[in-house]
């Protein structure tokens, strides 16, 4: 297997509160809790989690959106972990985002043919108009937008149409890795199906990695290779989806995969798996994080931080018990 | 990737796009009659000032003393004042330096804060000191400065203006500065930063266009208040050379003669709260139609 | 009303909403956002509302609630019958009576529903106090035994906090015991759970279910998803376009859906644990975009996505035919689809 193209070893992203009347730090937010994994070149990894377990900020932390506070990120090889803005801009060539809400992302004020266009200029500021007007219509067409809406304003799309434009602007300058942060979570379930589609077939063209972040389990299992679930800041299971869904090792996706709802009336099931709330994030819980709500924990979990080791070839689990 | 024959796409021309924008200002007054009222009533007054040496009236300078303080007759409308200088060529002519006034200092005031804004809205450095120094700004009562600036620099209409923007720029900094830090954390930047576009590029593509519609507003309110305070300036001998029929001016000719000819003091008044009235129902309007909320309603 | 009839399908309606047309009109024309819509609720009975933005099922609920701002709204015709009362004729001082007291709502947000500057128990007691006339101290009594329907721990320190300090599973459950606290016999839920984690949501799904097994409140459960759907509803309603296009009890829908819309949302929705292999199959798609509801064609809405499409369907929109066992829908070539597998 080649060198993987994105690394994440031990990130860690602490918010910290200020409060009173000096403004001193009052406690931190432990977003992302030592958050480690790869992504190899035309992989998809999925994360997964529920709101405030870190997913979205370990996608903002590793496109340097926001500044770790700890660990190391490599893309291609190369530490980006504490490079500057301007030493970001080589990089972020290789690296694209696609972003959840497709009406906050685009600018309303611009056409969409300069909103596909916005990265070509910064990349390749000396092609001509012609030339980025016939690659931004050719762009068109691979996402299935038509050419006649290039002098549009992002108001004038659908939702899914919204999402192709943001797949064009993240497509426009051949990136290698493309951190999708809930690119379908804000569409209609049929439009849904009509993205993942086009995801997947980019995929098999541009050999492209995707970081694919999103709160639905199944969209997830549809799209990915491998799975990491994430649970409070931290990464409790990672393994390639089959063992994911047919093995689970950590209570936690356990619970997970049992209180996602199927689409069939004759299999309706008890529910309620988990009792109580996600505790918060500025005053986890110490040991496990999950041990607040898991129905298994023990003694151990209330003061040791189970690591994630490797249960099964491939499978990662953060438990003591397995 | 799929090469079928381009058909390019016309570019909009230049002119093209600001048919459009002209069609679309035109949609936004039929819709906000308060807006289109406000206007009409600005139109009417600047054509009534500027347009005041072709109408055939006497000069507002030309003193007849065996005229003076005249009641309004067919000869002069208004009456005259106490040099028997017409007073309706005098309100009018007085109306031009009460409207360059408004909108200079509507003008340089917004450009000023715009750039000032969006800086310290962008850089956490820059933006420490400068408000810092816009607080210290605003603490001062604005027409005291005003007065205190003009005093310093003796009276013309430039200083008028430049006296009467500075204490207006400290509001119009926190303004756009509010909407920046807004806009900051939007998507649709982090996305400019993530696609690789540089810090001063985000700033004029994507962050200046977005303040344009609370700043427009604000334009309309400084406008309103620059009239007033140009006439309270001159009324108190701090603002246009006496010598310069202003509104200002006139009325405080008029004081010593209140009990001889009320309509001195009156008919400026009149023409100042009418135009006061009009920037701002125009103002009120543009707000209204520049909300988006207001948009999406049915 | 003490003795609810059971949950049989046979028992009188508590509701009746009939050939119901909301419109809104607009700068760009008429919005049909429900088009003569009819459908009965019976007691006891949880009757799933589906489908996808701009279908009209949220305009529906607000319909029945009297909540739809007229004008730029107006019911252009139907009516909506609870206990033999038309309320459409009703003035708004009599709705007002009906409405949270026998009808009663909860939304998709319950952060923005819930007054964030008063506790809990204020909120709670207030409707209490409004509706069933009780003193403030059997009404906070009353606001307590609530609580406990809904299981929030601590009844007493909830009841003195506000709405910040809950969680958004906790402020879901709050609202729920607001709703519940008259007793209604109609529960208008939109979208519940659809701001909810999967395992808050889990808990949220038992709850509602638990409720109408308590008390035979018949609940509207308004939602985008189909698994919520197949697990809560007893009947699912399906709208495109404003109009109702099928009908059916829960597992002959699920088993055997007569609209090729229907069929196409179930087939667009990923299955969890149906593919464990590789990534190669690809989702069915329903190609192309909702109408525009200014703009519907004078033939099925659903004509230009349509897989079947004949001219027939261009040309007359296909009434709600029965198609099976309790089983409506709208489709010319219902007869003629292919044998369904999930």
């Amino acid at each position: 297997m080649s060198a993987p193209i994105l690394e994440v070893e031990n990130l860690t992203k602490h918010f910290p509160l200020h409060g009173g009347l000096l403004q001193r730090e009052v406690g931190r937010v432990h977003a992302v809790d030592g958050v480690s994994f790869t992504l190899a070149r035309g992989e998809t990894l999925g994360l997964v989690g529920e709101s405030g377990c870190g997913k979205s900020t370990t996608g903002k932390a590793i496109l340097k959106l926001t500044d770790p506070t700890s660990g190391t990120i490599r893309l291609k090889g190369v530490d980006i972990t504490h490079l500057s803005r301007a030493q970001m801009f080589p990089h972020r060539r290789v690296m694209q985002v696609i972003f959840q809400d497709p009406y906050a992302s685009l600018n309303q004020r611009m056409r969409v043919k300069d909103i596909v266009a916005e990265p070509l200029g910064n990349y390749e500021p000396d092609s001509s108009r012609a030339e980025r007007l016939e690659k931004i219509a050719a762009l068109f067409d691979r996402v299935g937008l038509r050419r006649d809406a290039l002098n549009r304003f992002p108001h004038e799309f659908s939702g899914g149409q919204r999402q192709r434009l943001g797949i064009a602007r993240a497509l426009a300058v051949n990136p290698e890795v493309i951190i999708a942060d809930e690119p379908v979570s804000a569409l209609d379930v049929s439009v849904q199906a009509q993205v993942v589609n086009l995801m997947m077939d980019l995929q098999a063209e541009f050999e492209l990695s995707y970081l694919f972040i999103a709160h639905d389990l199944a969209v997830v299992q549809h799209i990915s290779h491998r799975i990491g679930v994430m649970y409070l800041g931290r990464l409790v299971e990672l393994a390639p989806k089959r063992e994911l869904f047919r093995n689970p090792q950590h209570p936690y996706t356990e619970a997970l995969l049992d209180s996602v709802p199927v689409p069939d009336p004759r299999r309706r099931r008890k529910r309620a798996v988990l009792r109580g709330d996600v505790p918060s994030p500025i005053n986890p819980p110490k040991g496990c994080h999950f041990n607040t709500r898991c129905p298994l924990a023990f003694d151990r979990c209330f003061h040791e931080a189970p690591p994630l080791r490797e249960v099964a070839p491939g499978h990662m689990a953060a438990c003591h018990l397995r | 990737m799929t090469h079928t024959p381009v058909e390019r796409p016309q570019d909009p021309t230049l002119t093209a796009r600001m048919s459009e924008a002209a069609a679309g200002a035109w949609d936004a007054l039929r819709r906000n009659p308060t807006m289109l009222f406000g206007l009409s009533v600005l139109v009417v007054m600047a054509v009534l000032a500027f347009g005041a040496p072709l109408f055939g009236l006497p000069e507002p300078m030309r003193q007849n003393p065996i005229n003076r303080l005249q009641d309004p007759s067919a000869a002069h409308w208004f009456g005259t004042d106490m040099y028997g200088r017409d007073l309706l060529s005098r309100v009018l002519h007085g109306g031009q330096i009460s409207l360059v006034v408004g909108l200079s200092v509507a003008a340089l005031a917004t450009s000023l804060g715009l750039a000032i804004g969006l800086v310290a809205g962008f850089s956490r450095r820059v933006d420490a000191v400068v408000m810092r120094f816009m607080d210290a700004l605003m603490s001062i009562p604005s027409i005291l400065l005003a007065i205190a600036l003009v005093s310093l620099w003796g009276s013309s209409v430039t200083n008028v203006i430049i006296a009467l923007t500075i204490p207006e720029v400290p509001r119009v900094v926190r303004l756009v500065r509010s909407v920046v830090l807004m806009l900051r954390d939007q998507t649709f930047v982090q996305a400019a930063i993530a696609c690789g576009t540089s810090t001063p590029r985000i700033l004029v593509r994507h962050i200046m266009p977005n303040t344009f519609p609370p700043l427009i507003v604000q334009a309309t309110y400084i406008c309103a208040q620059a009239v007033i305070f140009e006439a309270y300036l001159s009324f108190v001998g701090a603002g246009t050379p006496p010598e310069i029929p202003s509104w200002g001016n006139i009325m405080a000719e008029g004081r010593m003669f209140f009990f001889q000819n009320f309509g001195i003091i009156m008919y400026p008044g009149i023409f100042l709260a009418i135009t006061v009235f009009a920037i701002n129902t125009f103002g009120d309007g543009l707000r209204d139609s520049l909300d988006p909320r207001m948009k999406r309603r049915f | 009303m003490t003795l609810s009839p059971p949950a049989v399908p046979d028992t009188d309606p508590v509701l009746q909403v009939d050939d119901l047309r909301t419109w809104f009109d607009t700068r760009d024309g008429v919005v049909k956002a429900v088009e003569g819509l009819s459908f009965d609720l019976r007691p006891g009975e949880i009757l799933g509302v589906v489908g996808e933005s701009g279908c009209g099922k949220s305009i529906t609920s607000l319909s029945i609630m009297q909540l739809v701002p007229t004008p730029p709204g107006r019911y252009a015709s139907g009516a909506i019958r609870f206990k033999g009362r038309d309320l459409l004729r009703l003035t708004p001082a009599e709705m007002r009576r009906i409405r949270g007291n026998e009808i009663s709502m909860i939304f998709q947000d319950p952060m923005s529903s819930l007054n964030p500057v008063l506790t809990v128990g204020d909120q709670l007691t207030e409707a209490i106090v409004l509706h069933q006339g009780l003193d403030p101290r059997a009404a906070t009594a009353r606001a307590r035994e609530m609580l406990d329907l809904v299981h929030i721990p601590e009844p007493e320190r909830r009841l003195r906090e506000y709405p910040h300090q809950l969680s958004g599973g906790m402020r879901q459950r709050v609202m729920i015991a607001m709703a519940l606290s008259c007793n209604p016999q109609v529960l208008i839920a939109d979208e519940p759970t659809t701001a909810l984690d999967v395992t808050i949501q889990a808990q949220i799904l038992g709850l509602m279910e638990e409720i109408r097994e308590k008390l035979q409140t018949a609940i509207i459960l308004i939602t985008h998803d189909l698994g919520v759907v197949a697990e809560m509803a007893d009947r699912v309603l399906v709208m495109y376009a404003g109009r109702k296009v099928e009908e059916a009890d829960v597992v002959e829908l699920f088993e055997r859906p007569q609209h090729p819309y229907t069929r196409g949302l179930m087939r667009s929705v990923p299955r969890l644990g149906a593919d464990g292999e590789g990534s190669a199959t690809r989702l069915a798609e329903i190609p192309g975009i909702v109408p525009a509801l200014t703009n519907l064609p004078a033939g099925c809405a659903f004509a230009d996505r349509c897989a079947f499409v004949t001219d027939r369907c261009r040309a007359e929109y296909p009434p709600l035919v029965p198609r099976g066992p309790r089983h409506l829908a709208a489709c010319w070539h219902s007869d003629t689809l292919p044998e369904w597998t999930a």
